[in-house]
């Protein structure tokens, strides 16, 4: 009876430390008032302000492209090194290839960032190109450490899989190709989506590697919205977080339906 | 029959991109991060000269640099002290919790477990955003104290350290449960009613029967939330004021201030080295080794 009383009340603080600020931030969306904290009357009027904002909305559109993008390529990328790194023996370098798909996982972002940067400029200077930086070298930078966590996941996924049935297949006289695009991948689709959610997410997410790679034409949602508190409050971005909080919560929402791993 | 052509384009695309885009850039800051720094575009000389033959031109005066001032090694371990706080909140809040998720009912369990990673799936700065409008001097936390009787006036809540140390536990916590749950989630309760019948209260069962198992859990949630924040820039820049200094800071500053970007390369290397290196060749070994096991 006690020991119940304390697991609750454990659970329920911690939740309520969890949602607090986000329940606060939503609140606050919702004040007339051009001083953030001082209370006025509920009104609409910052919502209205953001959807004419060209600014954030410009960024908003810039942001979903490069993550759709981005994730799309990362998975495809991600799903080549899970299925790589669990079914297939023979991988040169092996040590090196674990190497490169998992650092990124646990690389801060700013170093990544930085050698991203100098990557390209190092490379401009040698080749000529990217000539200047924007949204295709923050797409590649995007790429790159959405990747792992994709491959994380497709790794998870592949490893709980029951490998008779691909056996039986080919014993049925399905060939590699075949095995691969009518039986595996189809059955771990729901990963697949899963990993591209996450990928989504993160690239949308991200300010320090956007803000290192970005230039030109390429100032993201992140790098916009940071802009704007750094150094104080912004009602307008109060009226963001609240839809944005709302749409990134749907999103995981749906991760966690794809991702069956949570669902034993 | 195996395809070889087939399984040769599954391992070498990611592969030729993870070259290409992630190791070579690691291989450039290594490499300014030993050249000469000079005044001008790019402000640093070429590692291999060629004017009166083949020469190498290397230095490594910025390692030097970096390593003998007291500006950049005090902001380094700035950084490993917050990191360390705040691991250790983490710790402190999300043990209890991932303990108490783990031995619920399986029903509750999932709803529990989506509810607490949630919050990591919306904006990592609209969170630390968050913490702006709670802390402000006629927030929401001043305005509870106040009214409370607990101070008479205001208080400075944000731009200090504990503001920064609030934000990162808050924003990592999640983090540290997952992988404390993974681990809890596969302990078996029949254990602590086990030591609860051979007579050991709950302050023993918890010393030495369920925290020595959750170790693995332990030390996997703290990496995640160590390391990263070790770089951290983001909240120390929202919340934080200018009594401290940490590694993101400098780091920035070096390369985007001052200009120095060998200098700046040599911060960077030398958190690669001293941070990441070690987790790496760790879960190298490890997977070697699970993947032998296994066979």
């Amino acid at each position: 009876m006690k020991s119940s009383l304390i697991k609750s009340t454990v659970i329920f603080l911690g939740l309520f430390f969890l949602y607090f600020p986000i329940l606060v931030l939503i609140f606050y969306s919702f004040n007339e008032n051009k001083r953030v904290m001082v209370w006025k009357g509920f009104s609409l009027r910052w919502y209205n302000e953001l959807i004419n904002n060209e600014q954030i909305i410009e960024a908003f559109i810039i942001s979903i492209k490069i993550a759709a993008l981005s994730a799309t390529f990362a998975t495809i990328l991600g799903v080549m090194i899970g299925y790589s790194l669990v079914r297939i023996r023979k991988i040169p370098f092996k040590s090196f290839y674990i190497f490169l798909s998992s650092t990124p996982l646990v690389l801060p972002e700013l170093i990544l960032g930085l050698s991203m940067l100098l990557f390209f400029i190092s490379l401009n200077n040698v080749i000529g190109f990217p000539s200047s930086r924007g949204q295709l070298t923050i797409f590649i930078s995007h790429v790159t450490f959405c990747i792992a966590f994709v491959a994380i996941i497709i790794q998870a996924r592949l490893t709980d899989f029951n490998k008779n049935i691909e056996e039986a297949a080919m014993d049925l006289g399905y060939n590699y190709t075949k095995v691969l695009y009518q039986i595996t991948l189809p059955i771990i689709l729901p990963s697949i989506i899963a990993g591209w959610l996450l990928a989504f997410t993160i690239s949308l997410d991200d300010l320090v590697v956007a803000s290192f790679t970005t230039g030109p034409g390429a100032n993201t949602l992140p790098i916009v919205v940071f802009s704007k508190v750094r150094l104080g409050l912004s009602p307008e971005v109060n009226a963001l977080s609240a839809i944005l909080m709302f749409a990134l919560i749907i999103i995981g929402l749906f991760y966690f339906y794809f991702n069956k791993k949570f669902k034993h | 029959m195996k395809n070889k052509l087939f399984e040769k384009y599954f391992v070498f695309s990611p592969y030729f991109w993870l070259v290409l885009f992630f190791f070579i850039p690691l291989a450039i800051i290594f490499k300014i991060s030993i050249s000469v720094s000079e005044w001008g575009m790019p402000p640093y000389q070429n590692i291999f000269l060629f004017d009166n033959g083949f020469k190498i031109n290397t230095t490594f005066e910025n390692y030097l640099y970096i390593f003998s001032d007291y500006y950049y090694i005090g902001s380094f371990i700035n950084s490993l002290i917050l990191a360390l706080i705040s691991t250790f909140f983490c710790l402190l809040i999300g043990f209890p919790l991932a303990f108490y998720i783990a031995t619920s009912n399986i029903r509750l369990r999932n709803i529990l477990l989506v509810l607490v990673v949630i919050p990591f799936w919306s904006s990592f700065l609209l969170r630390v955003y968050a913490w702006k409008i709670i802390l402000q001097n006629n927030g929401i936390l001043n305005v509870i104290l106040l009214n409370l009787g607990i101070t008479s006036e205001p208080l400075q809540l944000l731009y200090n350290q504990y503001a920064v140390i609030m934000g990162i536990v808050y924003t990592y916590l999640p983090l540290m449960i997952l992988p404390l749950y993974g681990y809890l989630n596969k302990f078996d309760l029949n254990l602590i009613e086990a030591s609860k019948d051979l007579g050991l209260n709950r302050f023993k069962t918890f010393f030495k029967v369920i925290l020595p198992l959750s170790i693995p859990g332990i030390i996997a949630g703290s990496l995640l939330v160590f390391i990263p924040v070790v770089g951290e820039f983001i909240i120390p820049e929202m919340l934080g004021g200018s009594d401290r200094l940490y590694y993101g800071k400098i780091l920035w500053e070096e390369f985007f201030i001052n200009r120095n970007w060998p200098g700046a390369s040599a911060l960077a290397f030398s958190g690669i080295i001293i941070l990441v290196l070690p987790i790496v060749i760790f879960q190298i070994l490890y997977s070697r080794w699970s993947q032998k096991n296994e066979i």
